[in-house]
């Protein structure tokens, strides 16, 4: 929510990327970093540029065994 | 001397656009230009609100081509920023997206794919320089924007020294990464275009998995990046990608550290790949040098040597020459591609050369003994944000207009504010990145409970805490 400006009810399958204004390039950066930092995982380049949407996100941190 | 927006013909029925949708020859293109030039005037302003498409490059050359003077607009830029900018320069023309409704003062006279031309009903009649070829916007202006005069020789001998500088032929297929109203992405294209080169247009970022499954179905050869484009590259893993076609890198628009540059010479030298540190200011066309790739990893840091038919020197606080190696100054750049100056408001479209063909940078550099240079700091107040030039003095100007008080400084890729009145902090924050349409997260505000000045009122920068 930080890394884009967002409220909690956002957060849902509309949320894609470039979407609103503040998810753009740095701020899909700024979300990885902080998804790093918060769950203590290390994303692959596949997953960080397939994280298209907040759903997809979802669905790829399942992979690291984070639970949204 | 070959003219790249005037000699695209010769290169036939090569592609010269491919985008996801289509591709289109240079025959192609040269004919879509003669459709659009009809009826249109020469000596008039036009604005392009660019996006990386076919029709953006398309209504760029067409007006280079017939004499009219080109604005390119950012497609991000705040409305209220694009709204001003009309009613000061009073354009002829506007060739944008069609979503660009304007009022009743304005018909539509053309279109093509998703463009549209507008014209003016009461068109203005403009005086303008007779080189006066197009005007770009600072990097990162904000306000009352600055613009830069380029002549057509400008255009024209800078596209051919970044050619000779990078070798580019014929072979080299870039694809777009950074937007063409941006000097450094600009100058991409033109140089390409000049050797008659295929070019991948697209909007998409080095983020999205579409921008890599187009790579990986077009093969591009070459792209450019700002320091911001590498970090991510480096994030996202592009050491493990295995992309065999890719030839050449070029960076820009601003200093990439020296532990990066030195991680990126020495990959690209592992992948076969050619990468290239560049220098530039939009008051220099695009670029100003070029560290040739072969020096990538011995030199890394260093911005290279003055491109052809160019220059460097330096220049202590005393304006006098600096001649011996390791010292400190102002890097002053002399060459046919400086600009013709600044325009402030539509009276200035018909000044003529003041710059005389020397820049003085405000950038503090350095060379070594063997004659390549090093930019070491800053005379001026500003910092680069993602490729973008931000004026410090500029952002407390408008946050004073906006009714707030604060001081700014920071470092690259970091703005940081400082205000007395801890209940301005957010708002300050939202304020600043809308303006200067900046990430809010390069945007740090702090509360101070009193601003560092001396005796006399200056602020102390220099005690504010920046980390």
């Amino acid at each position: 929510m930080e890394s884009f400006s967002v409220s909690s009810d956002q957060l849902n399958e509309n949320l894609v990327y470039q979407s609103v204004p503040q998810w753009d390039s740095i701020g899909h950066m700024g979300m990885v970093a902080a998804l790093e930092e918060a769950f203590d995982i290390m994303m692959e380049t596949d997953d960080i540029i397939d994280f298209g949407s907040y759903n997809k996100g979802v669905e790829l941190l399942a992979k690291y065994n984070v639970v949204i | 001397m070959s003219i790249f927006f005037n000699d695209l013909g010769k290169h036939q029925n090569s592609i010269v656009f491919t985008t996801i949708d289509e591709q289109i020859s240079y025959n192609d293109l040269v004919f879509e230009i003669e459709k659009l030039s009809e009826n249109l005037l020469a000596r008039k302003l036009a604005f392009i609100i660019c996006e990386n498409n076919i029709e953006s490059v398309l209504g760029y050359l067409t007006f280079l081509r017939i004499g009219i003077v080109p604005l390119l607009v950012s497609k991000s830029i705040d409305r209220e920023l694009l709204n001003d900018l009309i009613t000061n320069y009073k354009p002829n023309y506007i060739w944008a997206n069609k979503d660009y409704t304007l009022s009743n003062d304005w018909k539509i006279t053309h279109s093509n794919r998703t463009f549209q031309l507008q014209e003016s009903i009461s068109p203005f009649n403009h005086e303008f320089h007779p080189s006066l070829a197009l005007l770009l916007m600072t990097s990162g202006s904000t306000g009352s924007p600055v613009l830069v005069r380029l002549s057509y020789q400008n255009l024209i001998q800078n596209t051919i020294s970044i050619s000779d500088s990078l070798g580019i032929s014929k072979e080299d297929k870039p694809i777009t990464t950074l937007p063409m109203n941006y000097t450094f992405g600009l100058s991409i294209i033109n140089s390409h275009l000049l050797n008659g080169c295929e070019i991948i247009l697209t909007e998409l970022s080095i983020l999205s998995k579409d921008f890599w499954d187009l790579f990986k179905s077009r093969k591009p050869t070459t792209f450019g990046g700002v320091p911001y484009t590498y970090q991510m590259l480096k994030r996202i893993g592009f050491e493990k990608m295995d992309l065999p076609f890719l030839k050449k890198l070029t960076q820009a628009g601003g200093k990439l550290d020296h532990n990066m540059s030195k991680y990126f010479a020495e990959l690209c030298l592992l992948k076969g790949i050619k990468f290239f540190v560049m220098y530039g200011q939009t008051e220099a066309t695009a670029r100003m040098s070029c560290l040739p790739a072969e020096d990538a990893v011995k030199k890394a840091g260093s911005i290279g040597i003055p491109i052809p038919n160019g220059s460097f020197y330096l220049v202590d606080d005393n304006l006098d020459v600096i001649n011996e190696a390791d010292k400190e100054g102002e890097l002053y750049y002399k060459g046919p591609n400086v600009s013709m100056g600044y325009a402030y408001n539509v009276n200035d479209l018909i000044l003529g050369d003041e710059n005389n063909g020397v820049l003085a940078t405000g950038d503090l550099a350095k060379k070594d003994n063997e004659g390549y240079y090093y930019i070491v700091g800053r005379k001026k107040r500003f910092l680069k944000i993602f490729g973008n030039r931000i004026s410090l003095d500029e952002i407390e100007n408008i946050t004073l207009k906006n009714g707030y008080s604060c001081v700014c400084t920071g470092v690259d890729d970091k703005l940081y504010v400082f205000t007395e009145n801890e209940q301005d902090v957010l708002e300050l924050k939202n304020l600043i990145s809308a303006k200067i349409s900046i990430h809010h997260s390069a945007i740090i505000v702090k509360h101070i409970s009193k601003i560092p000045r001396n005796d006399s009122g200056k602020i102390l920068y220099s005690e504010l805490q920046v980390k």
